[in-house]
């Protein structure tokens, strides 16, 4: 066993970097094929710039300092909201899951605010707070908190009631219990809210930097619209795309890290 | 094996030459840890889920370290009964008392689900077992132990979900045994097992019970497996007790031979023929 184990090994490390230069194919490929039409003229640079071109105004804006600034932006108000709506939907979720009586006095209104889009609230969101940051942020957490707190709820409550007969029988206590087999057997669930809310925290983010800022990756996008740079344009949504990468990357790693011992994490 | 095979033994002797090699420690004669067990006295136990009446009065008696098994029909209210004994429902009327004051952890039981979690290790697995000792000093090397106990001990750092079934439920043996609790009810543990893990489980939970001499309640489907294990039989009808056998072949057993299969042949019979009647 340990013999066939320890052969495995080298196997398993390799894997990954190999994998991790698979993913790539396909982005690079499709802005190379793009290069290649913008510069033979196959499609004009005002409906399309170059990624060239793109780059280009890319590296002027960074030089001006004016990109970083806006992407920091855009990257608190995400982060805090993020924050904010996921810890109040994770809260609700734990209260829910685990009292009956919380469940009955908050899920049935939950549920109704749920069924509202929350982009919807958009122009009630700017007469209450104008353009305000806590607009904004007031929108990323109400956008966050669903996917984080039905899927809390929903991994507390498919919790396998033998392992908790089990806990029990073995004189854990409550606040044991809920440390060793109750959060564990729900994080697998959790995870996937928070990829959800993750994604819908990039999508509130955007819309509500374009209709309402001063600035934010957003506000530059429709700044640079009102002044027909479209290079620009298309520099802030591969910059979307980017850090929503990164956010789906992050949230990977942690999951990694977490359920190392789910058998779905282990062989890669 | 090739050897055995060549000079053709008798059945018996083959058997008991196989039990032996692997186990040799079985060999032991006495029972260093016989003070251990705890005895069982139950009157006239009643238990109903709604209309149903599942036991309809239990009288029994289990002296310290003995190795009951209990055998009936699915349904007849064996594994109720387990619960009961194990504390995990409560009592509708008669009463369940151990010879003197038990803690939690002096009563254990095993599922036929290992019921290990699996966001642990396996050692940290066996280390739940320690119930209030959990956070003590020496749990690690107490749960290094008892995978000794169990034949895991190489294991202890693996995630439940790479063992097999057998070894997943030698893992919830040697959560059970840790606290060196003084009954132990098991629940058909082998139940989901193929036939040759079976087997090596059983010989495992004889040598385990000789060793540490707990009173031993064990409740399956299986009448050989039994009359393999029991020192008394009790086959379960209609939620009382119908017939009460005491197995009287030495240990170790050995499978398969004539006293055994009589035994088992004539508590079959009382289970089918309780089935012709009605």
């Amino acid at each position: 066993m340990s013999l066939i184990d320890s052969a495995s090994l080298p196997r398993s490390f390799r894997l990954p970097r190999v994998e991790g230069l698979i993913q790539w194919i396909v982005p690079l490929a499709i802005i190379a094929v793009w290069q290649v039409a913008s510069v033979t003229g196959f499609v004009p640079t005002r409906v399309l710039p170059a990624p060239s071109d793109v780059v280009l105004a890319g590296w002027k804006l960074l030089l001006s300092g004016e990109l970083v600034r806006n992407i920091w932006v855009s990257f608190w108000r995400a982060s805090i909201g993020f924050l904010i709506g996921g810890g109040i939907g994770f809260a609700f979720g734990l209260a829910n899951g685990l009292s009956q009586l919380s469940a009955r006095l908050t899920d049935t209104t939950l549920q109704m605010v749920r069924n509202v889009p929350h982009l919807a609230l958009i122009p009630l969101v700017i007469l209450w707070f104008g353009i305000d940051e806590s607009a904004k942020l007031f929108l990323v957490a109400l956008g966050v908190f669903f996917p984080i707190y039905l899927n809390t709820l929903h991994g507390i409550r498919t919790v396998d009631p033998q392992l908790i007969e089990m806990g029990r029988i073995y004189g854990m206590t409550d606040g044991e219990l809920f440390r060793r087999v109750i959060l564990p057997g729900a994080l697998p669930s959790i995870f996937v809210g928070i990829r959800f809310a993750l994604g819908i925290m990039w999508l509130t983010l955007i819309v509500a930097e374009t209709i309402a800022a001063s600035s934010g990756l957003g506000y530059m996008a429709m700044q640079a619209r009102e002044f027909m740079l479209i290079d620009v344009v298309v520099l802030s949504i591969l910059i979307y795309a980017l850090l929503g990468k990164l956010a789906d990357s992050a949230s990977r790693v942690l999951e990694r890290l977490t359920l190392s011992w789910h058998p779905a994490f282990q062989k890669r | 094996m090739q050897t055995a095979l060549r000079t053709s033994l008798p059945e018996t002797e083959l058997a008991s030459r196989a039990h032996f090699a692997p186990h040799a420690r079985v060999v032991r004669e006495e029972r260093p840890a016989q003070a251990s067990g705890l005895p069982l006295s139950i009157r006239g136990l009643r238990k109903s889920f709604g209309d149903n009446e599942v036991l309809r009065g239990i009288d029994l008696h289990i002296p310290a370290g003995q190795f009951v098994a209990i055998v009936g029909k699915s349904g007849c209210g064996k594994s109720t009964l387990l619960r009961l004994i194990a504390g995990l429902e409560k009592v509708d009327a008669g009463s369940i008392s151990f010879g003197s004051e038990v803690q939690p952890e002096d009563i254990r039981v095993m599922f036929q689900e290992p019921r290990l979690l699996p966001w642990a290790r396996v050692l940290a697995n066996v280390e739940v077992g320690l119930g209030r000792d959990r956070s003590s000093s020496d749990a690690h090397a107490r749960a290094e132990k008892a995978l000794t106990e169990v034949g895991l001990a190489d294991k202890r750092d693996q995630w439940p979900s790479v063992l097999s079934g057998g070894q997943k439920q030698r893992v919830a043996l040697g959560r059970a045994l840790i606290s060196r609790p003084r009954v132990l009810a098991f629940d058909e543990p082998l139940g989901a097992l193929d036939a040759l893990t079976r087997i090596s489980m059983q010989r495992l939970l004889e040598r385990v019970w000789r060793d540490q001499g707990f009173t031993a309640i064990l409740v399956t489907h299986d009448v050989a497996e039994a009359v393999a294990l029991a020192d008394r039989v009790l086959v379960i009808e209609d939620g009382r007790i119908a017939h009460d056998v005491t197995v009287n072949a030495g240990r170790p057993r050995q499978r398969g031979s004539a006293e055994l299969a009589g035994l088992e042949g004539s508590i079959l019979g009382h289970l089918l023929s309780a089935d012709d009647h009605t």
